[in-house]
């Protein structure tokens, strides 16, 4: 593995640098690197939040079994995490774990549809295809509970955010902002392009775990029809 | 039933230490944005720094206890009221059932908090009780407190009425002891000096950016809250501005947007930030960062690695000898009450 960079945030926390640019190996770096600490968590450890090219460490300095040799508790966290991620097993070759996300596009739930394809000289329909076309890597979840950062999508459907973001966004809904998708798993006002809507919820704060994606999956989405979408909703709209 | 809200004043929450394990998630830590006034307050009403209380932003909130209750209130002096007689703060206080409190006016600080023996009961959410507003969860049905709203607290062994029976002067709506948990510093001094060390893009910004930190006053503007506090002063510039990947952050990173005017992230932060981080608050200092209000100030004082930590452990060791002192205050007072005053 390439040297890798380790930079204190304040006294509780390291981050760990992988690469500069935002790609697949990268990514997968930092999650092998996540579950690796998970799994031989050191005294103090409290959790690690994977992003993009980094991983970020918190840590309680108190319980980390520091021998009084006047070194700072950093310089001993980054030498434990160093020592464990020398060891580690390069990206873990797993099987890639694909998960489908059922979009009814268009209509009441995707309202910016033709306004996307419109934009793209494209019809409706090619839109749909393409948005379904390939697999994408979820980068790392943030901005809200269960939002994943997904990889990008073709320039082809690419469209520019709206003017005056909207107040409400229903959760579940699928938005195009640039060449960037996403799915918003809380009702929130946002600006990106609704070009329809999941069944499905990323957060569900009374299950474990509270989210349905994690960080280092790939997810593909699949149209269906608006009565299947209402099956799987279970009657909730 | 044990604590009904009478008025909901501008916002009041339940927190405790907030919410470990989740951020890979996208859930931010929530809890209690002054965690020293939180363990204290909790250790004054006899339970363990982490059960879940009351966090009261600014004035206007009131609650009446619906049965006799060990309390104490910390953090900003709110000015806390029941019967028109003011309540001393950072100490044990015996509530009379039926009576009320009130925080009349900010005097000094942004937050206080108000423990109860037991903890306030509400369901832990993701192994903690901390109200997260934004996901709707925790607290009290994920909201802040209404008028009208009930608080359970959760039984405990520990038999108030009969503690403090013999002491009980039935003209007061509470009681108190003739001692105190004084605060580490003045809290609520609207202008503060923050302690901070170099952020990991300290480096990208201008000579002149890095000076004016650390020489100029920032003012806390008002739009600041649980998530950030957003400050005003001198623009901070990149030499080569870019887009940044974001990264897992931390309460107290200071992360400088394009604008060029800081925000401190707190305790409702999201967990991934993309602006460059400047500089990071020590730990020791949040608590003085969270009682700043609007108009308040701050100079950031740069400090070394080693005395940020430094700064953590000595506050540590404070903190376990205030909370053994507390202890043992708490079990000798209750049997020496006749020294009780109110």
């Amino acid at each position: 593995m390439k040297q890798l960079i380790i930079d204190a945030m304040g006294d509780s926390a390291l981050l760990i640098q992988f690469g500069e640019n935002i790609d697949e190996s990268t990514n997968s770096l930092v999650q092998a690197a996540a579950f690796r600490l998970e799994q031989h968590p050191f005294p103090g450890f409290q959790e690690c939040v994977p992003s993009f090219t980094t991983l970020t460490v918190y840590y309680d300095p108190l319980h980390l079994n520091q021998p009084a040799d006047g070194g700072t508790a950093f310089e001993f966290v980054r030498t434990i995490v160093a020592g464990l991620l020398q060891n580690m097993e390069t990206v873990p070759a797993t099987e890639r774990e694909t998960i489908e996300i059922p979009v009814c596009y268009g209509g009441e739930y995707g309202p910016d549809l033709a306004y996307v394809a419109e934009a793209n000289g494209l019809d409706e329909e090619d839109v749909i295809k393409i948005h379904t076309g390939q697999d994408l890597l979820v980068y790392a979840l943030g901005f809200a509970p269960g939002f994943p950062y997904l990889g990008g999508i073709p320039e082809s459907i690419a469209a520019p955010r709206k003017t005056t973001p909207r107040l409400r966004i229903p959760a579940g809904s699928i938005g195009i902002a640039g060449t960037q998708t996403g799915i918003y798993p809380l009702e929130t006002p946002g600006g990106w392009q609704i070009i329809g809507r999941t069944p499905l919820a990323l957060f569900r704060p009374d299950q474990d775990p509270p989210v349905l994606l994690k960080s280092g999956q790939w997810i593909r989405f699949k149209a269906v029809s608006f009565s299947e979408y209402t099956r799987l909703a279970g009657g909730r709209k | 039933m044990s604590l009904e809200v009478l008025k909901r004043g501008l916002l009041a929450t339940v927190q405790d230490l907030g919410r470990k394990g989740y951020g890979k998630y996208g859930i931010s830590s929530s809890g209690a944005m002054d965690s020293y006034a939180c363990s204290l307050a909790n250790w004054l009403a006899g339970n363990d720094g982490g059960e879940a209380l009351l966090e009261i932003t600014w004035s206007g909130f009131s609650i009446r206890f619906l049965r006799d209750t060990l309390a104490s209130i910390t953090g900003a002096d709110l000015a806390p009221e029941s019967s028109g007689i003011s309540v001393p703060m950072w100490r044990p206080v015996i509530f009379r059932k039926g009576s009320e409190l009130t925080f009349k006016r900010p005097v000094s600080g942004c937050r206080s908090y108000v423990a109860v023996l037991g903890g306030i009961d509400v369901p832990e959410v993701m192994g903690s009780r901390s109200t997260y507003m934004r996901a709707g969860i925790g607290g009290l049905k994920g909201r802040a407190l209404q008028s009208g709203d009930v608080l359970q607290v959760k039984h405990t062994a520990f038999e108030t009425r009969c503690m403090w029976s013999s002491v009980w002067n039935a003209e007061y709506p509470f009681q108190s002891v003739d001692w105190s948990a004084s605060p580490r510093y003045t809290y609520g001094h609207p202008h503060q000096i923050v302690r901070v060390t170099r952020g990991r893009e300290y480096g990208d910004f201008s000579s002149l950016a890095q000076e004016r930190l650390f020489q100029d006053e920032y003012i806390v503007k008002p739009e600041s809250d649980r998530m950030g506090y957003r400050l005003k002063g001198p623009q901070l510039q990149l030499v080569t501005p870019r887009e940044y990947v974001s990264e897992g952050v931390a309460v107290g990173t200071v992360q400088v947007p394009a604008d060029g005017q800081p925000i401190i992230l707190m305790a409702d932060r999201q967990t991934l930030g993309g602006y460059p981080k400047i500089a990071q608050v020590a730990s020791v200092d949040l608590s003085r960062v969270a009682q700043l209000p609007p108009g308040g100030s701050i100079r950031f004082h740069e400090i070394s690695q080693s005395e940020s930590e430094g700064l953590y452990f000595e506050q540590a060791r404070k903190m376990k000898l205030m909370k053994s002192m507390i202890d043992y205050r708490l079990r000798e007072g209750f049997h020496a009450a006749a020294g009780f005053e109110l």
